[in-house]
């Protein structure tokens, strides 16, 4: 489990204290530091998300073990519709600033499972491991499982990682310039053939 | 067995000898809870109680060793999905610690604190949660009851053998018939799910049968995500034209359905005269589950609850979760269910431990799938508001799809809608 410096610089150590212990042991029995108000908005998460964040369905995205940022950051960018989605923006604008701060922390405490995907073709994965290494990695650490400052692709779900490329291709999302540059030197290399074995090679990084 | 009064000695003598050599002792100082009904609602509790307080002692009674979700059941009647796949089972449950009994539950009395069984079982309980789903008003229409319910004019609004039943129904209709669909006052289970079956019903027509009609009464006069379906309709079923496979005729054309003809396969309207149909699905107005009228805990037709704890306001120590309570302003679905039955667990808990409950936010998500790659939803979130006793929408979140989409945001919502069905299973009853 990894809490990072700056969510722990922002959000005092009685929160942290709650990601931590849902984490440790996600049932908590007599413990005074559940906070089952926080549990109860999370339980709100988690009937699209999965369990823990983590769901077995093709497309809902998994969101445990995102760094508190990256999620806080995700659910900003739905509120004011910079970030495009079908349901999310209706969703996350019903939360405060504090309270996607206190849902950050407790899915960064829960780890990123990776239940196996059905639609994974291994063949394009092979293909796509090598594509990944040249376009994305440099970013993207640790075949994609390091989370600093941008998306977790190992293991995300297939049909999720997709839509995300493609709301970058169609500008209907914004990206920061290196990713653009890398964006457009694997369409220009590889079209979006080459998009769609990288996709199948991170989703299926165990 | 230890029972609950020895047990209490044990806990005073060790707390007298102080409690670190008995630590297993004091695990099992959990409360009690019997949970009736093993449905969306309940299994949450039961599942998401066990996870709070693993040294509760949780106890789920159900009828059947498999639920069939109601949930995604229109497009096995579309011939969309295998019926199969709407179907769970307990085993998931059992291994995480949760005594599940497949029985009839007979009686539950808040005084005792007891519920006891078809079966002959009595079981104890500190807190008891109810979620009994749904019951008919058969008696509603004229001509109606459970009987013809079950042998010719369906509900299919508890899935199951209804749900195979109704399909069987719509495949062997011959291209060029009608299905008349009767949807109920509110409120009811599902405000979408009408509407949902008329489109998929459409879909499968316009497949396979593409000279059928189909004519939808309603009792009302507007209904759950309507400019959605309609948009749906128009583009994919020609609605508002001449060749239009669906009518519409709402309550105030006198869409309501007051009596019906098993023998002829009639329905009469209150207004708009009879129709006939080849094929007729009356969902019929609807009330909280026998066993809340049975047990007392009804109101009129539902149960008010303290919409923090879902405890019974009529019947403290009961916590009735679910369709069968009045929860408004959410509407009864499986995501609701799921996210009121953690503010229950965490009401039950607080109150069994002598603490303030916590003032929940909740959620509710909901899909309707009206064709081929053509999804939509309707989202809010709520707070619990303590001196209103209300479940308050959040201003400026929540809604429904935009009108007019893209079609690729109709088809993510569609792919969308079925990776929800499988992710709530999980979350539900941990299959």
């Amino acid at each position: 489990m990894h809490i990072s410096k700056r969510g722990q610089r922002r959000l005092g150590l009685a929160t942290l204290t709650v990601g931590l212990a849902a984490a440790a042991a996600p049932a908590l029995g007599d413990e005074p530091a559940v906070d089952h108000a926080l549990e109860i908005m999370a339980g709100s998460c988690t009937f699209c998300h999965g369990p823990n964040g983590v769901g077995v369905g093709p497309a809902v995205p998994t969101i445990s073990g995102l760094h508190a940022e990256q999620f806080a950051y995700m659910m900003r960018t739905y509120q004011d519709d910079t970030n495009p989605s079908t349901v999310m923006g209706r969703i996350a604008r019903g939360f405060s600033e504090d309270e996607i701060e206190q849902l950050a922390v407790y899915f960064e405490g829960l780890p990123f499972e990776r239940p196996a995907q059905p639609a994974i073709d291994m063949a394009m994965a092979a293909e796509g491991k090598e594509l990944a290494a040249e376009y994305c990695e440099s970013c993207h650490e640790n075949e994609g499982r390091d989370g600093e400052g941008v998306g977790i692709l190992a293991g995300q779900k297939l049909v999720y990682m997709r839509y995300a490329v493609e709301d970058f291709l169609e500008g209907h999302r914004d990206m920061e310039r290196r990713q653009a540059r890398k964006f457009r030197e694997l369409m220009d290399a590889h079209g979006m053939e080459g998009f769609e074995k990288t996709l199948h090679y991170y989703a299926s990084v165990k | 067995m230890t029972t609950r009064r020895t047990f209490l000695h044990l806990a005073g003598a060790s707390a007298a000898l102080g409690l670190a050599g008995f630590p297993s002792i004091a695990r099992a100082a959990g409360p009690r809870v019997v949970i009736v009904g093993g449905g969306p609602a309940g299994a949450t509790a039961a599942r998401y109680l066990k996870r709070y307080a693993p040294d509760a002692e949780v106890t789920l009674v159900e009828a059947n060793p498999t639920y069939t979700t109601c949930f995604m059941s229109n497009e096995v009647l579309a011939g969309d999905r295998s019926f199969d796949t709407l179907q769970v089972g307990y085993d998931a449950m059992r291994a995480e610690g949760i005594t599940v009994v497949h029985d009839r539950v007979t009686g539950v009395d808040a005084t005792a604190r007891t519920v006891t069984t078809q079966g002959g079982d009595t079981l104890s309980f500190d807190r008891c949660m109810v979620a009994p789903g749904i019951d008919f008003k058969y008696d509603a229409i004229e001509g109606y009851s459970a009987e013809v319910a079950d042998s010719t004019m369906l509900h299919a609004w508890k899935a199951g053998p209804q749900t195979q039943a109704l399909r069987q129904q719509l495949e062997s209709m011959e291209d060029g018939g009608t299905f008349v669909l009767v949807s109920p006052p509110n409120p009811f289970r599902c405000p979408p799910g009408p509407y949902e079956r008329v489109s998929l019903v459409a879909s499968y027509f316009k497949r396979h049968k593409p000279r059928s009609k189909i004519i939808l009464l309603d009792a009302k006069d507007k209904f759950s995500k309507q400019g959605l379906f309609t948009e749906a309709w128009e583009k994919l079923y020609g609605f508002g034209t001449d060749d239009s496979m669906i009518e519409w005729i709402s309550g105030s054309n006198g869409g309501g359905v007051t009596k019906v003809d098993p023998s002829t396969m009639t329905v009469s309207s209150a207004g708009a005269g009879d129709f006939k149909g080849d094929v007729v699905n009356i969902i019929p107005p609807q009330k909280a589950g026998r066993l809340a009228f049975d047990a007392g805990l009804a109101d009129g037709d539902w149960v008010t609850v303290n919409k923090g704890t879902f405890e019974c306001l009529d019947v403290p120590g009961i916590h009735v979760l679910g369709d069968a309570s009045a929860a408004a302003a959410m509407p009864k679905s499986a995501s609701s269910a799921n996210s009121q039955a953690k503010a229950a667990v965490a009401g039950v808990l607080a109150l069994a431990r002598d603490q303030e409950p916590p003032s929940p936010k909740l959620a509710n998500a909901c899909y309707s799938i009206a064709g081929p790659e053509f999804g939509f939803s309707v989202a809010a979130v709520y707070q619990f508001d303590d001196f209103e006793n209300h479940l308050k929408p959040i201003e400026g979140a929540g809604g429904v799809s935009p009108a007019n989409a893209d079609p690729s945001i109709r088809a993510r919502e569609e792919v969308y809608a079925h990776s929800w069905f499988e992710n709530i299973k999980t979350d539900v009853w941990g299959v």
